[in-house]
C-alpha cells in the first residue's frame, strides 16, 4: 500500500502547464497566446468549433509539432526539451484513425505494447483489460479495416491505454461513437480518473461532452475565450438567455435596445439576449411590442450561449466561416 | 486483480529492450503486412521473373559475351544476377513506399508520439524491408534455373554451394539493406506514392539500368564511367561473384574485385542509413499530416 502523501506526490505531478503558446502555419496564425493549466487527476475538456485551434494544440502537446513560441510542461516535463520523458507517460488518441488495417485488433494492441516496452505476461493482461474495458474482446481477430467506425474508435482509445499513462490526450474521443458507447466511454474516462488518478485532457465540438468536464477551456480562432468549470461558465452570462424572433429583427432590436436600454444581438436569424431576470422581461417585451415579436424562448444559459457570450457568434456558424 | 491496469505500476524497461522490442515489432509488422497484400507479393516478384524470361528470350541472339565470361554464356545467364537486383531493389521500394501510406493513414503518428527512440523506427523498417527483399531474392535464385525445365530458362549453374550459401545471404541482406535505406530517404520526405512512382522511373530504375545489371560495362566510352560511379554496380557485381561457380571472373575496371565490391556496398549502405535516421531526428511540421 502507498501511503497517502505518496499518492499526493505522484499524483500532483500529473498536471499540464501551457504558457503563452502561438502557433502559425506560414501566415495563419492558429493558436494565440494561449496559456492554461489542467490540475492533476481532472478532466479537463478544449471546446471550440473544428478550425478553432484545438487540433494544432493538440499535436503540440501529444510531441507531434514543434513548439514555435511560449512554453510547456507535462507532469513537470519541458515540452520542448524533455520530450522523450514526455512521450513515456502520456497516452494519445488521435482524431484521425492510427490503427493498421491490414493487422486485426490484437495484433494492432501487441505492436503498440511493443513500441512502450511492454511485453510478455504484462502485456496480454493489460490487452485482455483494454479489450475488455472497451467491448472489443469478441473482435480481438478482427482486421482493423473491416470494423465499423464506431469500433476502429473503440481500439485507437485501447491503443492509447495500453501502458497505463499518467496523461491521457483525447482528440475528439467520442466522433463517430453512437450514444450508448460515447456514455462507455465516459464511464471508463471517470473511472480510470477516479481509481488511478489520471489526467485527461479532451477536445471536443460536442456540448454535452463538454457537460461531463471538470473544467473547459472554449476555442475561438485559436484564443482562450473562457476557463472554468461548466457552472461558472454558465454562471458568468448571468440570469437567463432570451432567444426572440421576429419578422424584422433590426426594427425590433432598435427599438428594444431604445425603450429597454437593453443590446440584444442578432445570431442566426433571431434576436439573443441574456438578462438577469428574463421571465419578468419577457412580460414587458411582449406587452411593449406585440406585433413585432412573433416568437420567444426563455432559457437557463447553455455552454453554448457562453460560447455566443464570449465571440458573438453561434457556435456552428463560427465552424462554417473558418 | 481485473481492475483497469495501475498508473502507478510502470514496467521497468531497459535500455536495450527499449531499443530493440520496437525495431522488431516494426519489422514483423512490415512482414505480416506484405504477406497479406497478395498483389504485392505478386507485383515484386513475378514483373522480374518475366522481365528475366522474356528479355532473354528476346536478347539471346544479339547478346555477345563479355571477355571474361565463360564461353557460350546466354544473356540469360548474364541477366540473372541483374534480376535478382531488380528483385531487391522492387521489394525495398515496396516496403519503403508504405512510409508514405503510413503516414497519411495515420499509423506512423502513433509511432511518432511513442518513447520508441527513431533510430529503432528507421531500423524497424530496414529490417522488415531487408528480410522480405531477401527472402524473395532466395526463392528467385533457388526457383528461377528450375524454369529451364519447362524450356524457360537456360541449363546453367548457379554456383550455389552450401559453403557459398552463408556468403550469399550476407550479401544479399547488406545489399538489401542498402536499397531499403535509400528507399526510406526518398520515402520519408514524400508527400505522396506518385511523387516516389517519379523518383522511380527517373532514378531508380536507371541506376539499376546502367549498373552492370542489365548490359556489362564496356572497356571505356561515357557509359562505362557512369557505370563505374554507379555504387549499385558494385552491388552486381558481388552478387554475381558469389553466384559464379568456380572463381572464373577477372578483376577489371568495370568488374570489380570482392574486396572492392564489399567496401563500396557497405559504405554507402551506412551513407544511406545514417541520412535516413538523421532525417527522422527532426521533429517538424510534416510529422502531424
Amino acid at each position: 500500500m502507498l501511503s497517502n502523501t505518496q499518492i499526493q506526490e505522484t499524483t500532483a505531478a500529473s498536471r499540464i502547464g501551457v504558457t503563452e503558446i502561438s502557433h502559425r502555419y506560414g501566415d495563419r496564425l492558429a493558436l494565440n497566446q494561449l496559456s492554461f493549466e489542467v490540475h492533476p487527476s481532472e478532466i479537463f475538456g478544449l471546446l471550440g468549433p473544428n478550425g478553432g485551434g484545438k487540433t494544432t494544440l493538440f499535436r503540440l502537446l501529444s510531441t507531434l509539432l514543434p513548439l514555435q513560441s511560449g512554453t510547456a510542461n507535462i507532469a513537470g516535463f519541458d515540452l520542448a526539451t524533455q520530450s522523450q520523458q514526455i512521450r513515456t507517460l502520456i497516452g494519445v488518441t488521435f482524431q484521425s484513425p492510427s490503427l493498421d488495417g491490414k493487422l486485426t485488433v490484437q495484433e494492432n494492441l501487441r505492436h503498440q505494447a511493443h513500441l512502450y516496452g511492454i511485453s510478455g505476461a504484462l502485456m496480454r493482461t493489460r490487452i485482455e483489460n483494454a479489450l475488455q474495458h472497451l467491448g472489443l474482446t469478441d473482435r480481438k481477430h478482427d482486421l482493423a479495416e473491416s470494423l465499423s467506425g464506431g469500433l476502429k474508435r473503440r481500439v485507437e482509445i485501447a491503443k492509447g491505454l495500453l501502458h497505463s499513462p499518467q496523461v491521457l490526450l483525447l482528440d475528439e474521443p467520442s466522433t463517430g461513437l453512437d450514444p450508448g458507447a460515447r456514455h462507455d466511454l465516459w464511464k471508463y474516462l471517470k473511472q480510470l480518473q477516479r481509481e488511478d488518478g489520471v489526467t485527461i485532457l479532451i477536445t471536443t465540438h460536442l456540448m454535452e461532452e463538454a457537460e461531463q468536464c471538470d473544467r473547459l477551456g472554449i476555442l475561438h480562432q485559436g484564443e482562450l475565450v473562457a476557463l472554468g468549470t461548466p457552472d461558472e461558465l454558465r454562471a458568468s452570462v448571468g440570469g437567463d438567455c432570451l432567444t426572440i424572433h421576429s419578422e424584422n429583427l433590426d426594427e425590433l432590436q432598435t427599438q428594444m435596445t431604445q425603450k429597454f436600454g437593453v443590446e440584444p444581438q442578432i445570431v442566426n436569424h433571431s434576436l439573443r439576449l441574456e438578462h438577469p431576470r428574463g421571465h419578468e422581461f419577457l412580460k414587458d417585451l411582449i406587452d411593449a411590442f406585440p406585433q413585432l415579436v412573433s416568437s420567444v424562448s426563455l432559457g437557463k444559459p447553455t455552454l453554448e450561449d457562453v460560447f455566443i457570450h464570449e465571440t458573438g457568434h453561434q457556435f456552428w456558424q463560427a465552424e462554417e466561416t473558418v | 486483480m481485473n481492475q483497469s491496469p495501475s498508473t502507478l505500476a510502470l514496467p521497468p524497461v531497459g535500455p536495450m529492450k527499449q531499443f530493440m522490442l520496437p525495431i522488431l515489432t516494426l519489422a514483423q509488422r512490415e512482414v505480416v503486412r506484405f504477406l497479406r497484400q497478395r498483389t504485392r507479393v505478386i507485383g515484386a516478384l513475378m514483373q522480374p521473373i518475366l522481365f528475366w524470361i522474356l528479355f532473354g528470350a528476346g536478347l539471346r541472339g544479339s547478346f555477345k559475351p563479355p571477355e571474361w565470361a565463360a564461353s557460350g554464356m546466354t544473356y540469360q545467364e548474364y541477366f540473372f544476377p541483374g534480376v535478382t537486383v531488380m528483385i531487391l531493389m522492387f521489394t525495398a521500394i515496396f516496403s519503403t513506399i508504405s512510409i508514405i501510406e503510413d503516414r497519411k493513414e495515420g499509423f506512423l503518428q502513433g509511432v511518432l508520439v511513442s518513447p520508441v527512440p527513431r533510430t529503432s523506427i528507421v531500423l524497424g523498417k530496414l529490417l522488415g524491408g531487408t528480410i522480405l527483399a531477401v527472402l524473395q531474392a532466395v526463392l528467385f535464385i533457388f526457383l528461377g534455373p528450375l524454369l529451364k525445365i519447362v524450356g524457360l530458362a537456360p541449363d546453367f549453374q548457379t554456383g550455389i554451394t552450401l559453403a557459398s550459401f552463408i556468403p550469399l545471404i550476407l550479401f544479399l541482406f547488406l545489399l538489401g539493406f542498402s536499397l531499403t535505406a535509400l528507399g526510406f530517404v526518398i520515402a520519408w520526405p514524400m508527400e505522396s506514392t506518385q511523387g516516389f512512382h517519379a523518383i522511380m522511373s527517373v532514378f531508380l530504375m536507371p541506376m539499376w539500368l546502367l549498373s552492370g545489371s542489365f548490359f556489362p560495362a564496356g572497356e571505356s566510352g561515357w557509359l562505362s564511367w557512369i557505370i563505374r560511379a554507379n555504387p549499385l554496380t558494385y552491388g552486381v557485381t558481388g552478387l554475381r561473384r558469389i553466384l559464379t561457380p568456380e572463381s572464373g571472373l577477372p578483376s577489371t575496371p568495370g568488374n570489380p574485385s570482392m574486396i572492392i565490391c564489399l567496401t563500396v556496398t557497405t559504405v554507402v549502405c551506412i551513407i544511406y542509413v545514417a541520412i535516413a535516421i538523421w532525417m527522422t531526428q527532426k521533429r517538424s511540421t510534416r510529422n502531424a499530416r
